[in-house]
């Protein structure tokens, strides 16, 4: 299973990061700071945002050492080892016993192995369902709102209809119906997600038409693809990328819960929500490290990105929390803002995801 | 890229316009040119309810070289027109007629050969550049557009444009955010320039920016118009620039044109009481004018444009107003005594040297109040 | 407001029969003989055959969908191809669970969410705050299940295997008429599982629409005549930062009442969630089908209550 998709955003993240902090260095006069490059210089100033990326950066490194795990303990991800995977009782390993970091399932598969290579599948699964959800709400988003007539009263009433929708429900009866897959996983939870953000571009796209600079674009014979893509698309860039982080979380709790339903990537491919379903035999509750060690790999994805959503939110709209906290400094240093209601007078919550 | 399969060749374009008949046909016809916006309401099917007369019936000229200003009050319907004549809006009924061909009825695709002889300069020099692009591509935009020039040639021609309206070329990869008020409108001035255009219509270029700068973007359109034979149709607030950039104007009331003449002599001698008292109230607003010169004042507000006065539109605050006025709607035509080029629409035209009936003691203090009523008027930092 | 009302339940009739259609389709498409299913592997060609003309199957598909239509119209949705029970009696039973669960996880989210968000926005960027966003964040990160086997684990497992048993395990439920007190403990877990993932939603929203509200000018001039901070909060923000609140509360209640899925399945609750999962194993089409129309319905409804409730608090909404 390829992970490519994953290794070129977190890198291009990365490279882009170094990249802009030269430019920033050598920006002088002449190059102009575009607002999303001053962003990141902002992202790289917040410790919390560190955190996250260190907390994504565990599950990408032990996604890609997956199959190194396996070879080097010898454990496969797939095939039960009741000789070796379990005691004399047939009962598994705990953390630490017999060579095994995490201890066994109840079949005696390494857990260490079977987290990694879960790893790679709610990654995959994340990143590659959130990037066609956005990608789709976007696009439709933009149409929706620029066009509007009765597209978009079409397009509204359909992103009403699927953001309201029972959504597991959904999931389940088309994997019924199509049987559980990895690229239906994906299809459905992209299905269900773009909404989301195709909503809120449908919004901005309804003010940012608007704006003079899209009359300007028509005089100068710009046609509406072009006005839609070039022209307003960079200004809703900001609410999408945060929604897009946002939804990443999201699209990996999906994806856990329908392999936890069984109708998602279903057994024997290890997956974080399919190790959580597995049978846990007579060893029952009492081996805890079934189900609390995936749990745990699960959460600090989740969390990692949710962490860095909402530090990319603040670093591309820093008028809200940024400046907020600004005004409390200034305040508590009896500075100019130390009037009656200074300390608590908040700002515009801003955009909320 | 669509540009590509534009079907006219410049080139040939060009000549075949520049061998047309008379080069001292107008540049620009517009004919009973009729704008409205319906105004629509309804549960399950929208249903037109009315509309918004915006432009109601405008003819004017524009000829070659020339520069014809535009003024009225807010909501009279100005930049509506500007954008009706660059096909911005659709028509509600009339026609447009560019350099001989009528351009009112073409779909969005024929259009585009006649949009790059054909720009517009926008009156908020903050809303009408976009915020999230570089000013090197905002400028090259209708040269990529129209297939104009690619890559190292772009970027040439988009320096040359800037250095052309006074910015530094070197600033072409710098945001909008990092220019001055004075400095984006030289960007839009740049972008409208690009196509090399015949006809700029210009909506209040000057009027969101500072008194110091106006001068300067004045300048500079009157330079550019020598250097590149431009057209100009020139909406402004104030009447003082106005009447400097101006060859002719064209005062405008609830969506038409009540007076058109040369400049000198619509400043000289107004025959219709609008423009009269527009000339006044402006007065009121330069102090050295206001001592030598008597005012009138305009009653009430600007009716509304979705139901106006019946006969002619200005009656019901006009100081000249008698019943005739409201039943029958006065032609714009030639009055007696005016040259051929001057127009008005008025059943009892001011006379020459006459003073309007105006409530002397209120009089300063209400034609202030409407000057700084209408931003057209007394804007610009003069109140 | 009545035109208003009425232009919704229309639009809401027609996602219904959106969503039935979409269903009667998908399952027609792909399924197997429901005859053959019905009748059991040991059944004769005849069998089949004789239940296929029982049920209209030998009717072309336009005719099974307009009579299906027919008898969904008079209430019909026919009888479960397993159960041999009418799937509106078996629907009957089963939504108790659901109610159950909606009323007692709805009242503890709402009340811990607004807490919360209240807390956070009152003093931004305190230690309130703060740990409010971790909550939020936490709520936001942990799947349902996730946190329904860890309270399982918790407060079942290791009090039990501590001699302490207060909570049941999984596959408990008394009805509230049999077992008030009962009622609760069976629940407790679930409506803390359900509540404790939605609350966080909840918290975010309330924090960042009294944000909202608390910058605008009236509350400020309310600041200015020197109005308690409570009352500013209680009286004048909250009251206009409640209608985001009270579209998700709809739109999530009904989601519950439709079929907690999750929780269900954890803690073996017979819900309409629970069934609808065991009725596609089976395969079971009268069941599934019924199960999502409620679903939807319930959303539907609650989509159109919501609508009305805001037609009323902002006559604004009505025009557009
Ligand atoms: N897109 C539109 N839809 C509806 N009414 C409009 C629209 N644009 C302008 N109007 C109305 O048309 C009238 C003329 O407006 P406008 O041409 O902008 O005036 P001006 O430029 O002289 O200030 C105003 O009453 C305005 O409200
Ligand atoms: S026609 Fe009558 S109302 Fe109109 S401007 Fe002339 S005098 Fe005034
Ligand atoms: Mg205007």
């Amino acid at each position: 299973m390829s992970l490519s998709p994953f290794e070129v955003s977190s890198a291009a993240l990365v490279a882009e990061e170094e990249q802009s902090a030269e430019a920033l260095d050598a920006a002088g006069a002449i190059e102009g700071r575009s607002p999303l490059r001053l962003a990141l210089a902002r992202l790289r100033s917040d410790r919390m945002a560190w955190v996250a990326a260190g907390m994504i950066l565990l599950m990408v490194v032990l996604a890609l050492i997956a199959p190194v795990l396996s070879s080097i303990t010898g454990h496969s991800p797939y095939n039960p080892d009741l000789v070796n995977g379990t005691d004399t009782f047939g009962q598994p390993y705990g953390p630490g016993q017999a060579g095994f970091l995490l201890g066994t399932d109840n079949v005696g598969r390494d857990i260490l192995v079977r987290i990694a290579y879960g790893a790679r599948i709610s990654l995959l699964v994340g990143i590659l369902a959130t990037l066609l959800a956005t990608v789709g709400g976007t696009a439709l988003g933009l149409v929706s709102g620029y066009y509007g007539g009765w597209i978009d009263a079409l397009l509204a009433r359909l992103m009403d209809a699927v953001l309201s929708f029972p959504y597991v429900l959904a999931a389940i009866v088309l994997a019924a119906v199509f049987g559980g897959s990895l690229p239906l996983t994906i299809g459905v939870i992209a299905f269900f997600s773009w909404a989301a953000i195709g909503r809120i571009v449908r919004g901005q796209t309804l003010s940012q038409k608007e704006k003079e600079y899209v009359e300007a674009a028509r005089s100068i014979g710009a046609g509406s693809f072009r006005i839609m893509f070039v022209d307003i698309l960079p200004n809703l860039i900001a609410p999408v990328i945060v929604l897009g982080t946002l939804l990443v979380p999201v699209a990996i709790v999906f994806e856990a819960t329908l392999d936890y339903l069984g109708v998602g990537v279903g057994p024997p491919t290890p997956t974080w929500g399919n190790m959580l379903a597995d049978d846990q035999g007579s060893a029952g509750f009492g081996a805890w490290w079934f189900w609390v060690l995936p749990s745990i790999a699960l959460l600090i994805t989740t969390l990692g990105f949710n962490l860095l959503g909402d530090s990319v939110r603040d670093a591309l709209d820093p008028r809200t929390e940024r400046l907020f906290a600004m005004r409390r400094k200034k305040a508590a240093a009896g500075g100019l803002g130390a009037s009656a209601g200074a300390g608590t007078e908040p700002l515009s919550g801003g955009t909320e995801a | 890229m669509a540009d590509a399969a534009a079907p006219v060749n410049p080139a040939s374009a060009e000549q075949s316009l520049a061998a047309a008949p008379a080069e001292d046909r107008p540049l620009l016809q517009v004919e009973d040119v009729v704008k409205h916006f319906p105004i629509k309401r309804g549960i399950f099917f929208k249903r037109q309810i009315g509309s918004v007369q915006a432009v109601e019936g405008v003819s004017l000229e524009v000829r070659r070289g020339e520069t014809l200003g535009l003024v009225g009050e807010t909501g009279c319907g100005k930049s509506t027109l500007a954008r009706c004549i660059t096909r911005l809006h659709p028509l509600t009924s009339g026609r447009v007629i560019f350099d001989g061909v009528d351009i009112s009825r073409l779909s969005a695709r024929q259009l585009r050969t006649h949009r790059r002889r054909m720009q517009m300069i926008f009156q908020d020099p903050f809303g009408s550049l976009n915020p999230r692009r570089r000013v090197g591509s905002i400028i090259g935009d209708p040269l990529a557009i129209h297939g104009v020039a690619d890559g190292g040639e772009r970027k040439r021609r988009v320096q040359e444009l800037m250095e052309v309206v006074g910015l530094n070329p070197e600033h072409y990869n710098r945001f909008p955010s990092e220019f001055s008020g004075g400095q984006r409108q030289r960007i839009g001035v740049a972008r409208a320039l690009a196509l090399r255009p015949s006809l700029i219509v210009c909506d209040e270029p000057v009027s969101a920016l500072d008194v110091s700068v106006q001068a300067q973007i004045i300048n500079l359109l009157e330079d550019l118009q020598g250097e590149f034979h431009l057209t100009y149709v020139f909406i402004a607030h104030d009447l003082a620039v106005v009447e400097h950039v101006s060859d002719r104007v064209a005062v405008m009331y609830l969506g038409k044109i009540v007076e058109m003449a040369e400049t000198a002599e619509l400043f000289g001698s107004p025959r219709h009481p609008y423009t009269a008292a527009l000339l006044s109230a402006s007065m009121v607003a330069d102090p050295e004018k206001a001592r030598s010169s008597h005012r009138v004042v305009l009653y009430g507000e600007v009716p509304s444009p979705i139901n106006p006065p019946s006969g002619c539109r200005f009656h019901t605050r006009c100081p000249k107003a008698q019943p005739l006025c409201s039943v029958e709607e006065p032609p714009l035509r030639i009055q007696a005594g005016d040259s051929a080029g001057h127009v008005t629409a008025c059943h009892f035209p001011v006379a020459p040297g006459e003073q309007l009936v105006g409530a002397a003691p209120a009089i300063s203090a209400a034609a202030t109040a409407f000057a700084a009523d209408s931003p057209d008027i007394g804007e610009g930092g003069r109140a | 407001m009545i035109r208003f009302v009425i232009r919704r339940v229309v639009q809401g009739i027609v996602t219904l029969w959106v969503i039935v259609s979409l269903v009667f389709i998908l399952f027609f498409m792909t399924n197997p003989d429901p005859a053959r299913l019905l009748a059991g592997k040991s059944a004769t060609l005849t069998e089949v055959a004789s239940i296929r003309a029982s049920l209209g199957l030998d009717h072309p598909l336009w005719q099974q969908y307009l009579s299906y239509l027919g008898r969904l119209i008079t209430g019909n949705l026919g009888e479960s191809y397993k159960l041999h029970e009418p799937v509106t009696t078996l629907l009957g039973q089963w939504v108790q669970v659901d109610i159950s669960l909606a009323v007692g996880a709805g009242i503890i989210w709402l009340i811990l969410g607004l807490s919360v968000g209240i807390l956070a926005a009152r003093r931004p960027r305190s230690v309130w705050d703060r740990s409010a966003t971790v909550f939020v964040l936490t709520g936001l990160s942990t799947p349902t299940f996730i946190l329904g086997l860890l309270l399982l684990y918790v407060f079942f497992y290791l009090l039990t295997t501590h001699g302490v048993s207060i909570f049941p395990g999984a596959g408990n439920y008394t009805p509230f008429l049999t077992n008030p007190a009962q009622w609760v403990r069976d629940l407790i877990l679930p409506w803390l599982t359900l509540a404790l993932i939605t609350a966080a939603t909840y918290a975010r929203l309330s924090r960042s629409s009294l944000l909202e509200v608390l910058g605008e000018d009236y509350i400020r001039t309310a600041r200015a005549k020197g109005l308690s901070e409570r009352r500013i909060i209680y009286r004048h923000a909250l009251r206009a930062a409640i209608t985001p609140i009270v579209t998700q509360f709809g739109i999530d209640l009904a989601t519950v009442l439709g079929g907690a899925i999750i929780t269900e399945t954890v803690f073996g609750l017979p819900g309409l969630g629970e069934n609808v999962v065991s009725a596609i194993g089976r395969e079971d089409l009268p069941v599934i089908q019924g199960i999502v129309l409620v679903a939807a319905a319930f959303i539907v409804v609650a989509n159109i209550v919501v609508d009305a409730i805001y037609a009323v608090l902002d006559p604004r909404v009505r025009l557009s």
